[in-house]
């Protein structure tokens, strides 16, 4: 990166004409934008763009093993099937039931973590609430905690046989089932609401905080109430923030993958391909079949297009609701 | 010259924001009823025992053995048995616990620092130069930031597998330095915290780029760093399915899918497990109590601006 670091060139031209001078500054200003973006620049593409590439490309071909095991001795075949693989997508049924839970699980995960973080960060930012540092760090630990971890340990709190919660629900005499196959979605959306609430309650309170509190005093002149002020003032201003923070939940909620792949191994059932994401990891590894990099390419680019398409419609709908 | 410099703004920035929580006492008008107050201390009790119980649970869980996991009262200590359970967890890893911990803060720290500097270097020619393909090179970089990374996995695998970098180090830290998020912080604090005026005044001085950038730059933007080195750091040492699939040898996993190893594959000691859970994110919650208002800081930055 030294290499590309010109002198600068201002000080030391002869009065050539102010024009050819902004000229040069111009150029040697590129030349330092391109030389700091470069380092990013160049990971960002190994990482990010050249795998949509080959994503892209792979997702046009079929490995077919010509003897042998997939990835042992025998020799790989790569043959050209078009859009083959997004057919076997689009029309294979467990690719649906996949999506649908996804679906399902955001359609009600969702608005209940963001309703709950911006009612936590209402109450943290109204005047009712001393220890707010103390407060705020309690609802946010839990992110600090890796998912998969946190949900090992709920999975824990849901086993019948050490659950705290089926064994008081017993004592009162419920049969409470954490892992019935209804249940267990709303088990998981649970484990994911405790990670994530502190970190979108956050986007929210920065966002309230930076509401000016004249507004506050002025509104109260006027007569408004406490919650005249919440409905018609605090909530219209961090529709910002709630944009952000629902469109990063619909992301993170279509490559949902953690939670079911713990909850898996203590629910057989749940098959490799309980969402779109484990079934695009387990095709990949060989464990669903159809198998490869093809497959599980087509796989991951139609969750890609079709998280991209509930973020534009979100956005568009919250857009129109502005209005 | 530095000393004075590096004082300025952005800390500035981070005191305002947290400002509101240090008690400015309220004018009589604006201060609550009795009542409002009975149902908020209500409510939050509520929500902290649904946030906190788990990490206690989990205190109380490592302390007990199969046995007491049943039998016992699972919301009190029974029969500690701390010193059991540890040793049952280094035996079913075969030693390898504490080396996953130490992957973890290799391959976070690593990441985080790596991942940092290219971010704020990349926010800072966002930010402050003008040049053709500036601004299609903001659109890719801000739309990487909605990307779904876990779809990335899948082709980065085979990438990665091309140039033969699977089960290796680089195969965690490389992926894990770019951060679209970091660039879109260093870009906004660079905005807001390193004045034009100050980076000419330095050029007709005769300093070189380079040279206004690791010194002059490096220290206006210091705060965004620790807030982008940290969301890096957690992010990496949260990962699981980037090692999940590029990770095979033991002693190469990072704690999270040595975790996953240890309670899919056998038939473990829960209390063991339990305890390898509370060990392995004892390092991150102590990193992230000590820092966590840079948290705030950096996620203000992304609420307000978006």
């Amino acid at each position: 990166m030294a290499t590309t670091t010109p002198a600068a060139p201002a000080t030391d031209v002869p009065a050539r004409g102010p024009a050819r001078r902004r000229l040069r500054q111009g150029r040697a200003e590129a030349r330092a934008g391109w030389a700091f973006l470069l380092p990013f620049g160049v990971m960002f593409t190994l990482v990010f763009l050249v795998p949509i590439v080959i994503a892209l490309r792979a997702s046009l071909f079929k490995s077919v093993a010509s003897g042998g095991g997939l990835y042992g001795g025998g020799e790989l075949v790569e043959s050209f099937v078009g859009l083959g693989n997004y057919v076997d997508v689009l029309t294979n049924e467990r690719f649906w039931a996949g999506m649908g839970r996804v679906v399902l699980y955001a359609a009600f995960q969702i608005p209940v973590m963001i309703m709950l973080a911006l009612a936590i960060a209402l109450l943290l930012d109204s005047l009712l609430v001393r220890r707010v540092g103390a407060l705020r760090l309690s609802v946010f630990l839990p992110y600090a905690i890796p998912g998969v971890v946190a949900a090992m340990v709920w999975l824990y709190l849901y086993s019948p046989e050490i659950s705290p919660f089926v064994k008081l629900a017993a004592s009162l005499g419920f049969d409470l089932n954490f892992m019935g196959s209804t249940a267990i979605l709303a088990s998981m959306a649970n484990m994911t609401t405790w990670t994530y609430t502190g970190y979108n309650m956050l986007i929210f309170l920065a966002a309230l905080q930076a509401i000016p509190h004249d507004i506050y005093s002025a509104a109260r002149i006027d007569g408004a109430s406490s919650w005249q002020i919440v409905r018609h003032i605090k909530v219209p201003l961090v529709r910002g923030a709630s944009l952000l923070a629902v469109l990063l939940s619909i992301i993170g909620t279509v490559q949902l993958f953690n939670e079911p792949t713990i909850m898996a191994t203590a629910n057989s059932w749940m098959g490799a391909d309980y969402t779109p994401m484990m079934m695009a990891y387990n095709t990949m590894m060989g464990e669903s079949s159809p198998s490869g990099d093809g497959p599980a390419s087509a796989i991951s680019i139609v969750m890609a297009i079709f998280s991209g398409l509930l973020a534009v419609v979100y956005t568009l709908l919250q857009r129109k609701a502005d209005r | 010259m530095t000393t004075t410099l590096a004082t300025p703004a952005p800390r500035r920035t981070i005191a305002q924001l947290l400002a509101p929580t240090t008690g400015d006492e309220p004018p009589r008008s604006l201060a609550p009823r009795r009542r409002a107050r009975i149902i908020t201390v209500v409510v939050l009790t509520v929500t902290l025992l649904y946030f906190l119980f788990p990490i206690f649970w989990v205190i109380i869980a490592s302390s007990k053995s199969n046995a007491d996991l049943i039998a016992s009262n699972s919301l009190w200590f029974a029969d500690i048995q701390y010193a059991q359970n540890y040793e049952k967890l280094i035996s079913w890893t075969q030693g390898h616990f504490w080396r996953w911990v130490a992957n973890s803060v290799l391959y976070s720290g690593a990441a985080g620092v790596i991942g940092t500097l290219i971010s704020v270097s990349a926010g800072y020619s966002l930010a402050k130069f003008r040049y053709r393909g500036r601004g299609l090179a903001t659109g890719v970089i801000m739309a990487g930031l909605l990307m779904p990374v876990a779809l990335l996995t899948i082709p980065l695998y085979v990438v990665f597998n091309g140039i033969e970098l699977t089960n290796t180090i680089w195969a965690i830290i490389i992926p894990s330095c770019v951060s679209p998020f970091g660039v879109f912080l260093g870009r906004i604090y660079a905005q807001t915290s390193v004045p034009t005026e100050l980076m000419e005044a330095a050029r007709l001085d005769g300093a070189s780029e380079l040279r206004i950038f690791a010194t002059i730059v490096l220290r206006l933007l210091a705060p965004a760093m620790v807030t982008i080195f940290l969301f890096i750091f957690v992010a990496t040492w949260n990962n699981f399915l980037l090692p999940l699939m590029m990770i095979s040898s033991p002693e190469l996993k990072p704690v999270t899918l040595g975790l996953y190893g240890m309670m899919s594959y056998f038939a473990p000691q829960k209390g063991a497990v339990m305890m390898g859970a509370l060990l392995g994110v004892l390092p991150v919650i102590v990193l992230f109590l000590g820092l966590q208002r840079y948290w705030q800081a950096g996620l203000a930055a992304g609420a307000v601006k978006s």
